[in-house]
């Protein structure tokens, strides 16, 4: 193929940050979709006898208790991660390299304790994948959503390398870094509400 | 006009085979797209035979047996479906939209090549799964797990191209072409790259489940026959129109240009193709919408018909209003122009028939007085959309071909092919749609009966599957000898109007040598009127 010289750079238009926010979307049905069905199955169940709160869906066997402060903890992580990939973009856009280290490096701390979180609920919940739908759909859920916020600490990990490597011209992965922690804690708040509050 | 007169000796390929492993060029992305999509077409179209083929006799197999007639149903549908029609349309998209939009590259080029890798190992594997008696209803517990995965593991390539595509739209514009400036093709490739975005995930999602629980628990998705029930509807309407959806931009791109005129009304295209992007709401809930309209007079219980009516509007009719929207806005333009006897467009009329007749068919479905839900008329109506879509995807390819290849096909060759592929689909389509009123089941190769002439019907739409098959075998092989050896095309073989015909063909690695500002929605028939006006200026 003939070596042509290539065509002027036209003005960057948010790339990265365009294409996180797609991923963001995919993963809004990704996590939407499956509390969907999940929603379906709790409302085809039966109902029984729930004690204060009168008749509930027997969905959840009764047997399973959520460990709600985890589950609380680990939302409140959520909201404390936002709060540091801001302040990333915020220190990155005033050129403050050493803050936004310390920004990036809270971010990746905050969400290993969330990771750490889930991983505590899920061996302090017991549930055992073979032993019916709502523990087969338990694991399918808490599992993807985990994986989705592995790949967000990953995130965390290519932002701080990029930025620190690019300077002031990485700033746009971290804006772009920062919504997908965004959309982790939404979709982080509907699994919460759905799977530990709600049942 | 520069780029056009710079590369013609820029046509030296990289040939080996390690640059096409390799690459991150969208061109050749979509070849490699476009090639796979024509060899898993062809092999869902043999199955396809074969399938059609049992049904003739129902009184007991003839070629195949009762334990691997399933699985061969549902490899004839993965393959026609994602095995066919999505690659061969990703393809197009990948490869033409990009310049279509003037950009240099397709956005994270290394996301669509991975998407493409992945999309095929995907493929290959729910493929061997099936093989090996898994697939939906297969006996093989974990041929069925593999189906599972590799079937999630497809998905994810597609969403990795749809999104390179989507991003590319958004970001990489040339300097003054907004969205609904760019060309009919590069908006309806975005709006099907959207419908992707918000439809797979839901599909993904569904598989997760349905496999942990198939893997481990067989609790709440109905073990191996709930697979189907479940996930099936990636393999049927409406999630068959998304695919078709970037095909409707290439009518409205290809008719135009072929035909001389222009569609005064552009918005009115640009709202009929996004109009067919409401499917992506009746693909996510991912069951049928019926019309219940019992009582004893029209008028009892009005408004609570009206609420009924209301989903069933947004869902079936409106993407069916979007595909006559094009239908009506390609008439008006055939008639307003100077139409010469091409083969793209003759493809696109056609295949463009065929999508409305499936999308009218699918309508009709849905009402549930019919009784027609159950009934071999589902696959009438999958067959009119699919095969629709292949011809659509043929008819690119003849299109843009030049582009990509540097060579055209001839078009006295490729028009009997077009309608060849036309009469099969409509025969074999029909053909079903006529058992369905006589309530032949889907699903059920043998077994059944009904009355009227069972056998005719399925020896039609045998005869007619056998047609397509024909007309794809000699359209692969037409292709396949024209890309290499045939006529060279030049830089704009059919004086089009759209960026993409701007550049050499086959395009350099960059796309375009000089940056081009868009000043309407026809930039490159705006840069032949200035280069005119300026000759004639120093004529003078």
């Amino acid at each position: 193929m003939l070596a042509l010289p290539p065509a002027p750079q036209p003005a960057p238009r948010r790339q990265v940050f365009v294409g996180t926010a797609i991923a963001s979307v995919i993963g809004t049905m990704l996590i939407g979709g499956m509390l969907a069905v999940w929603l379906q199955f709790r409302a085809d169940s039966p109902t029984r006898e729930g004690g204060k709160v009168g008749f509930i869906k027997d969905w959840m066997p009764e047997k399973i208790k959520v460990p709600e402060v985890a589950a609380n903890m680990m939302l409140i992580a959520f909201f404390v991660v936002c709060v540091m990939a801001q302040w990333a973009v915020w220190s990155a856009k005033r050129n403050d390299r050493q803050h936004t280290g310390i920004a990036l490096g809270m971010s990746l701390l905050i969400g290993l304790a969330a990771l750490n979180a889930q991983v505590f609920i899920w061996t302090q919940m017991g549930v055992g994948i073979r032993d019916g739908a709502f523990h087969s759909m338990f694991y399918a859920a808490t599992a993807t959503f985990t994986a989705l916020l592995v790949s967000g600490l990953v995130y965390t990990v290519v932002a701080a390398f990029r930025y620190l490597a690019r300077g002031s011209a990485g700033t746009e992965i971290l804006s772009a870094h920062a919504l997908y922690w965004y959309f982790l804690t939404a979709a982080f708040c509907a699994v919460w509400f759905v799977i530990y509050v709600q049942k | 006009m520069t780029s056009i007169d710079m590369h013609h000796s820029g046509t030296t390929q990289q040939s080996s085979v390690f640059t096409w492993l390799t690459s991150a060029d969208h061109k050749i992305v979509g070849r490699l797209f476009i090639g796979s999509g024509i060899v898993g077409a062809v092999g869902g179209l043999v199955l396809a035979v074969l399938v059609a083929f049992e049904r003739i006799s129902a009184d007991g197999f003839q070629i195949l047996d009762a334990d691997n007639a399933t699985q061969v149903l549902s490899a004839a549908r993965l393959l026609l479906t994602l095995g066919g029609v999505a690659p061969l349309v990703l393809g197009l998209v990948v490869a033409v939209a990009p310049l279509q939009f003037g950009s240099r590259s397709i956005a994270f080029p290394r996301l669509a090549a991975a998407g493409f890798w992945t999309w095929l190992v995907g493929l290959g594997l729910a493929i061997a799964s099936i093989v090996g008696n898994g697939g939906p209803g297969g006996g093989e517990s974990e041929m069925v797990d593999l189906y599972l995965a590799a079937t999630v593991v497809l998905a994810l390539g597609v969403l990795m191209v749809a999104t390179s595509v989507a991003t590319t739209a958004l970001t990489s514009r040339a300097p003054g072409m907004g969205l609904l400036r760019s060309p009919f093709f590069a908006w309806s490739s975005f709006v099907g790259a959207v419908t992707l975005i918000l439809t797979v995930p839901v599909f993904v999602g569904t598989s997760i489940y349905v496999y942990v629980d198939h893997r481990y628990a067989r609790a709440g998705f109905g073990g191996n026959v709930g697979v189907s029930s479940w996930v099936g509807w990636v393999l049927s309407q409406p999630f068959t129109y998304v695919l078709a959806i970037p095909l409707l931009g290439f009518v409205l791109d290809s008719v135009t240009t072929l035909t001389k005129s222009r569609i005064a009304p552009r918005p009115a295209a640009n709202v009929a193709v996004g109009l067919v992007g409401v499917g992506v709401y009746a693909a996510v809930t991912q069951s049928p919408v019926t019309l219940p309209w019992e009582g004893d007079s029209f008028l009892d219980g009005l408004a609570d018909k009206i609420g009924d009516l209301l989903p069933f509007a947004l869902l079936n009719l409106v993407p069916l209003l979007g595909v006559l929207g094009v239908l009506g806005l390609t008439m008006l333009a055939v008639k307003g122009g100077k139409p010469s006897l091409t083969a793209p467009w003759v493809f696109a009329v056609l295949g463009l028939l065929m999508l409305l007749l499936g999308a009218a068919s699918h309508v009709l479905l849905t009402i549930e007085d019919a009784g027609l839900i159950g009934s071999i008329f589902e696959a009438g109506s999958y067959v009119a959309v699919t095969f629709g879509s292949l011809i659509l995807a043929l008819g690119a390819v003849a299109y843009w071909g030049p582009k990509l290849w540097g060579r055209r096909i001839p078009d006295k060759a490729a028009l009997p092919l077009a309608l060849l592929a036309f009469a099969g689909t409509a025969v074999s389509s029909l053909a079903y749609l006529v058992a369905g009123f006589a309530d032949q089941p889907a699903g059920a190769l043998d077994g059944f009966s009904y009355e009227g002439p069972q056998e005719l019907w399925n020896v039609l739409a045998t005869a007619g599957f056998a047609l397509v098959l024909l007309a794809m075998l000699a359209f692969a092989g037409l292709a396949a000898k024209s890309f290499r050896s045939g006529e060279a095309a030049g830089d704009d073989p059919w004086d089009g109007t759209t960026l993409e015909w701007a550049t050499s063909s086959p395009p350099p690695a960059d796309n375009f040598a000089e940056l081009t500002v868009v000043g309407s929605e026809y930039p490159l028939a705006d840069m032949k009127s200035n280069d005119r006006s300026s000759s004639t200026g120093k004529d003078a």
